[in-house]
């Protein structure tokens, strides 16, 4: 099972070995963009399903301090496996970490529970959402505190920053959250994050089935809790328009590797990317014809 | 004609002519009711929260009240035995988190049903072999609980109120009322609810389920005791009141199998039933009524309305 690369034993250890190289290179990158330690830094992981489906085929990846850095790919890459890897959630779906490392300030943390690591302030805001249905807006938010020994004045004082922040939460603080809009729910689940007082959060598709408009409004936040609170972002984005414009930093998954990466900016002038995820393309680039273009589109959709 | 006639009508010719003896009917179908109501509310807690299907938890009735029995018996004073029993139902539900629930998790839900059969006759031969087998008397009197009754006299006739049921009543309505404010008014309960509404989100949010489940199992232990106390009180404890604690099913069925007051409603439907039917219709049928009365109920209700009367509302938005 697993490794489709084909190719002979040997063959194949050494593609790894190379790939691991990249990757190392590809890590050093970031952190060096960033200038600082990487608050949260994956080493060439393997992630697995159900002990045969092979999912994340070496996956090394750096979110420094401070900034916020898009994981980016299309269905079934391997973004939301990458979240949860780190967040630990992957054990409750069966999923289990294989090989390589996870260090979040600089400490291992792939053996611990989701609720160690929340503790230690980094935490995952869900696909889809998912807010308790039949709690309140407010009660969502609170259940966020779950793992904080600060005392309640202290989670009182975050309540309303997080109003602040989504003051249309405030509105809808009494309503049942299940009966909320996509957009208010996204923003509750952003809040509810937030309420635990984390340094990171792990956010993936905050732009899932939202109109344009919302979207922008939740990546303004996003961004302004960035500036303002000081949260670094890891965020898995299909849309890579969007997570380009608002990221410092990008990475591209296919197939469970790191395709490319680079700075936000050098990502969106890259021929490839605007032409395989940001859906511009220059003239002849359409026709397969066109020699060059048939084999980049190879590589990349391989 | 006669059968219609001993169906439709001659029952609630009874009624009429006797109210008193019709109140003392519901009063009796009252105080069963809410026992019954207190069983499934056990089994709602674990349901919800780790939406395991408890077969044992009409066994943890049994158990918690031979428990106390049994340490009284020992030499201990009623008030120890009693909070002895608090810290055995504690340690269960600890036990049951860390041997089996926190090792079958993602399992199959019907191999966390088949676990609780297996706890079922764990704890049977556990009680057994400590306490031994034979039909216990519940220490009804060293606990404090009330003896004797009262009588009042409506319409001109007699009823008979015991206060020992007016206790399991007042009883159930505090746990209830207890559950209800820490369910909806404390961090703990909330993360309760939590769980129950999506297990991944809360773990995402750093709620430990493990933590949940055994808080949880703990709680439906509180209520089996108190289940226990009451219901030993009325006849004997011994593993006979299983059959009783049977009747959380056709309960759970009927109140659905996520609601609270669900299982209260459904509870005292069971309670009322059962009774009336046993009392006005039961000669038509034969004895015995009160046997399979819920069950009867139970399935007319799996034909009609499979998610109960309460079974929870799943909220469907994008
Ligand atoms: N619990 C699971 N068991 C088995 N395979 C899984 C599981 N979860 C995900 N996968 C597989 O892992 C691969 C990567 O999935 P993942 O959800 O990480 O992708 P993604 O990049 O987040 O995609 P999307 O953009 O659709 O959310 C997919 O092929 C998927 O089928
Ligand atoms: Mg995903």
């Amino acid at each position: 099972m697993g490794n489709r690369a084909g190719g002979g034993p040997l063959i194949r250890l050494q593609l790894k070995v190379l790939r691991d190289m990249a990757n190392i290179v590809h890590a050093e990158g970031a952190a060096a963009a960033a200038g600082q330690a990487p608050v949260l830094s994956i080493n060439n992981i393997e992630v697995i399903y159900d002990h045969v489906i092979l999912v994340l085929k070496g996956v090394s990846l750096d979110v420094p301090q401070g900034g916020i850095t898009a994981l980016l790919g299309a269905n079934g890459a391997g973004k939301t496996t990458t979240l949860k890897a780190v967040s630990n959630l992957l054990k409750a779906e069966r999923g289990q970490v294989t090989k390589g490392s996870i260090t979040f300030k600089g400490e291992r943390v792939d053996t611990l529970n989701p609720n160690d690591l929340v503790r230690r302030g980094c935490i995952q805001v869900m696909e889809g959402r998912h807010c308790f249905g039949h709690l309140s807006v407010e009660e969502n938010l609170l259940t966020g505190a779950f793992t904080r020994k600060d005392g309640q004045a202290a989670i009182a004082n975050d309540l309303e920053m997080v109003y602040n922040y989504f003051p249309r939460l405030r509105e809808r603080r009494n309503s049942q959250a299940g009966y909320t809009s996509g957009g208010e729910q996204q923003m509750c689940a952003i809040g509810r994050a937030l309420m635990s007082k984390p340094t990171t959060i792990l956010l993936d598709e905050p732009s899932m089935g939202l109109a344009p408009q919302l979207v922008e409004e939740i990546f303004e936040i996003v961004k302004a809790l960035n500036d303002n609170e000081g949260v670094s972002f890891l965020l898995a984005e299909q849309n890579t328009n969007i997570a380009l414009r608002y990221a410092k930093y990008g990475y591209i998954l296919e197939n469970g590797r790191v395709v490319m990466d680079g700075e936000a900016q050098a990502l969106r002038d890259n021929e490839d990317v605007k032409e395989f995820y940001l859906g511009v393309s220059g003239e002849n680039r359409r026709s397969f014809r066109n020699v060059k273009a048939y084999k980049r589109r190879k590589r990349w959709l391989a | 004609m006669d059968i219609l006639y001993n169906i439709f009508i001659d029952p609630f010719v009874q009624m009429g002519n006797a109210p008193d003896f019709l109140l003392q009917v519901l009063w009796s179908g009252f105080v069963g009711g809410t026992l019954y109501s207190l069983i499934a509310l056990g089994f709602v807690l674990i349901f919800k929260a780790s939406g395991v299907f408890n077969f044992a938890q009409g066994i943890m009735v049994v158990f918690a009240a031979l428990t106390l029995v049994g340490l009284y018996n020992l030499g201990l004073p009623a008030w120890l035995a009693l909070i002895a029993t608090i810290g055995v139902m504690a340690l269960l539900a600890i036990g049951v988190e860390r041997v089996v629930l926190r090792k079958l998790v993602n399992q199959p839900d019907i191999i966390l049903f088949m676990a609780t059969i297996g706890l079922t006759y764990f704890l049977i031969g556990l009680g057994e072999s400590i306490f031994g087998g034979e039909p216990k008397k519940m220490i009804t009197e060293e606990l404090g609980l009330p003896s004797g009754s009262t009588s009042f006299e409506p319409f001109g006739g007699l009823v008979i109120i015991e206060h020992l049921d007016v206790a399991a009543v007042v009883m159930a309505i505090v746990l209830v009322t207890g559950l209800a404010i820490f369910f909806n008014k404390t961090r703990i309960g909330r993360a309760l609810r939590a769980v129950a509404d999506d297990h991944q989100a809360a773990l995402s949010v750093g709620i430990s389920l493990n933590q949940i489940w055994a808080i949880v199992w703990f709680a439906a232990g509180i209520v089996a005791l108190a289940t226990g106390i009451m219901w030993g009180a009325k006849s004997d404890v011994s593993f006979a009141l299983q059959i009783v604690a049977l009747k959380a099913l056709p309960v759970l069925i009927i109140g659905g199998f996520t609601s609270i007051p669900g299982a209260i409603i459904g509870g005292l439907i069971i309670g009322f039933g059962e009774k009336l039917f046993e009392i006005y219709w039961g000669s038509l049928l034969g004895s015995g009524v009160e046997g399979w009365f819920a069950y009867v109920i139970a399935l007319i209700f799996l034909l009609f309305r499979p998610q109960g009367l309460f079974g929870e509302k799943i909220i469907e938005r994008i």
